[in-house]
């Protein structure tokens, strides 16, 4: 039902950990839906200089979560906003239709880590036009 | 890792087919291939293998043979049953009590019946997985017309109070249909000690093919017909029969009963070894279902903080077959609606495993899912944000 790479990251996850005094972190989903993604951030000079993940969820939310953070990493923090959850899942080679949804996580963890750290740095967030928390089920594809 | 080694653990999904029941089936692929509706010799003698395996069924759960009527499987065996019974019965009334734990071949029709304009209730469940029967004699109403419970679930393995349920209904005078899909083989069976009137069965559940199940019915219970056709099954289910996959499940329930107890003492031994192993082992573990009635092969456990499917490919990698309770693994939103009834949260629902042991299970068996199990939960565990918080004393 995975691709191999989905299957990659999966077994062999990439940024799997946390980060002590991370300048921002994000967490999304709940326990009710079976999947939840937290990520912290590093951040110098604008640049995402390390990432990490814990997840709680299925073989898809991990695969997502790995990849994310690999997308992501030594990118600005604009270019990590414009992070989709589909660009995830096509740099996975796809993932099974009723799977989008759990990449949905990621990109909401990686926008609440981003705008934790712009609060922590008196900027002000930028605007998220979807609650990740809520019914990400609904968000897909 | 060692991916050599294959540990079948899923027997409650489906078994392999034994050989000896494959071979009592094969002629009747080849050389005895005969149309038993035939009445040339070579129909005859499709014919009366078939009969064999009605008068092995009969025995196997203390029917007569005129009361057994092979099908499709086990959910066309619920589905003739419920749609059976609810229709014929109409005039008496429109009201069904079942269970919420059933299998959703019972709870869809029911569902369906629904549309109909019956009307269903699903009795609650305990902590154990174990019916309620205060709840079920009062929703008894004078328009109940059928009961359908269980008689052992296939997610938790809980063994329900059948001999007390066939007594209630036997004494409020309403059709009891029990659906025995996972007990057969596990559990002693007497429809007659038992008061039950209609029973589901299915050959793939104890070492017997695939797609072939049958339907006992007590005489007297008058049900419509699901199956319209020919003249088959004495005018009660029309289609050329099964002839292999009857005589498989002839054979393969013959196997199954011939010795209950030997085969549960067995199990249940190995069953016993890895579960005390899975909960001394692993912690934050929780056994879902009843801790004595319940099958012989069955274990549940929840494993706190990580979820299901996570759990299925890693056990997959390293050759362990099992499956799980949690929703994203079975493509829907919700978690095992079993799991939900029994009183489980979402995130102890969604850490679920099930791990069913079958005849070709051994120690060797037991002792490497225990090497592997406890590394595997803990690797998901270090990937958990739950476990994060929990270790951390919580956020
Ligand atoms: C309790 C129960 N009922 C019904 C069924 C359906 O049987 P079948 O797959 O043979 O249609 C199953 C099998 O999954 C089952 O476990
Ligand atoms: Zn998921």
């Amino acid at each position: 039902m995975y691709s191999d790479k989905v299957m990659d990251h999966f077994m062999n996850p990439r940024n799997v950990g946390e980060i002590e005094n991370a300048d921002g972190i994000g967490e999304v989903g709940n326990p009710k839906c079976g999947d939840i993604m937290r990520i912290y951030l590093d951040v110098e000079d604008n640049i995402i200089k390390d990432v990490k993940f814990k997840t709680f969820g299925c073989g898809a939310a991990i695969a997502s979560s790995s990849m994310a953070t690999e997308l992501i990493k030594g990118k600005t923090l604009e270019e990590a906003w414009r992070l989709t959850n589909k660009a995830v899942a096509e740099a996975l080679g796809g993932l099974p239709a009723i799977k989008m949804h759990c990449s949905v996580l990621a990109e909401g963890a990686i926008h609440k880590a981003i705008n934790d750290y712009r609060i922590k740095h008196g900027l002000e967030p930028w605007k998220d036009d979807k609650n990740y928390d809520d019914d990400h089920h609904d968000i897909g594809e | 890792m060692d991916s050599k080694r294959i540990v079948y653990m899923d027997h409650a999904a489906t078994t392999y087919v034994k050989p000896e029941v494959l071979e009592a089936m094969l002629p009747y692929f080849t050389e005895q291939f005969g149309n038993p509706s035939s009445v040339y010799t070579l129909g005859r003698k499709s014919r009366s293998a078939i009969e064999e395996a009605r008068e092995k069924v009969a025995k196997a759960i203390g029917a007569l043979p005129e009361e057994i009527y092979f099908t499709g499987g086990g959910s066309e065996a619920d589905n003739w049953a419920i749609k059976g019974a609810a229709f014929a019965n109409r005039a008496k009334g429109n009201h069904i009590i079942t269970s919420k734990i059933e299998h959703h071949a019972i709870l869809n029709t029911c569902e369906f019946l629904e549309k109909q304009g019956f009307e269903v209730t699903y009795v609650s469940v305990d902590e154990n997985g174990v019916i309620d029967l205060e709840e079920l004699k009062n929703s008894i109403t004078d328009k109940t017309i059928l009961i359908s419970i269980m008689f052992a679930n296939n997610e938790i393995g809980t063994i329900q109070p059948i001999e007390e349920i066939g007594r209630i209904a036997k004494e409020r005078g309403i059709i009891f249909h029990t659906d025995a899909v996972q007990a057969i083989g596990n559990v002693e069976i007497n429809v007659k000690d038992m008061n039950i009137d209609m029973l589901s069965l299915a050959a793939h559940k104890f070492y017997g093919p695939k797609g072939v199940g049958a339907l006992y019915v007590r005489k007297g219970i008058r049900i419509e017909n699901l199956i319209h056709g020919g003249g088959q099954e004495r005018k009660r289910r029309g289609g050329t029969e099964n002839l292999p996959g009857i005589v498989g499940l002839g054979k393969a329930i013959e196997l199954a009963t011939a010795d209950i107890e030997g085969h549960n003492a067995r199990i249940r031994a190995l069953r016993d070894r890895l579960l005390n192993g899975i909960l001394e082992k692993i912690p934050y573990t929780k056994l879902n279902g009843h801790p004595e009635k319940r099958l012989p092969g069955n274990i549940n456990v929840s494993f706190k903080f990580i979820e299901g499917e996570g759990l299925l490919l890693l056990l997959d990698q390293s050759g362990i077959y099992g499956s799980t309770g949690s929703a994203c693994s079975s493509g829907s939103l919700d978690p095992s609606h079993v799991l939900l009834a029994i009183g489980l949260p979402h995130e102890i629902a969604h850490g679920s495993l099930r791990l069913s042991l079958g005849d070709k299970n051994t120690e060797e068996d037991v002792d490497y899912v225990l090497d592997v199990l406890p590394k595997i939960v803990q690797r998901l565990r270090d990937m958990s944000p739950l476990y994060e918080n929990f270790i951390k004393g919580g956020r």
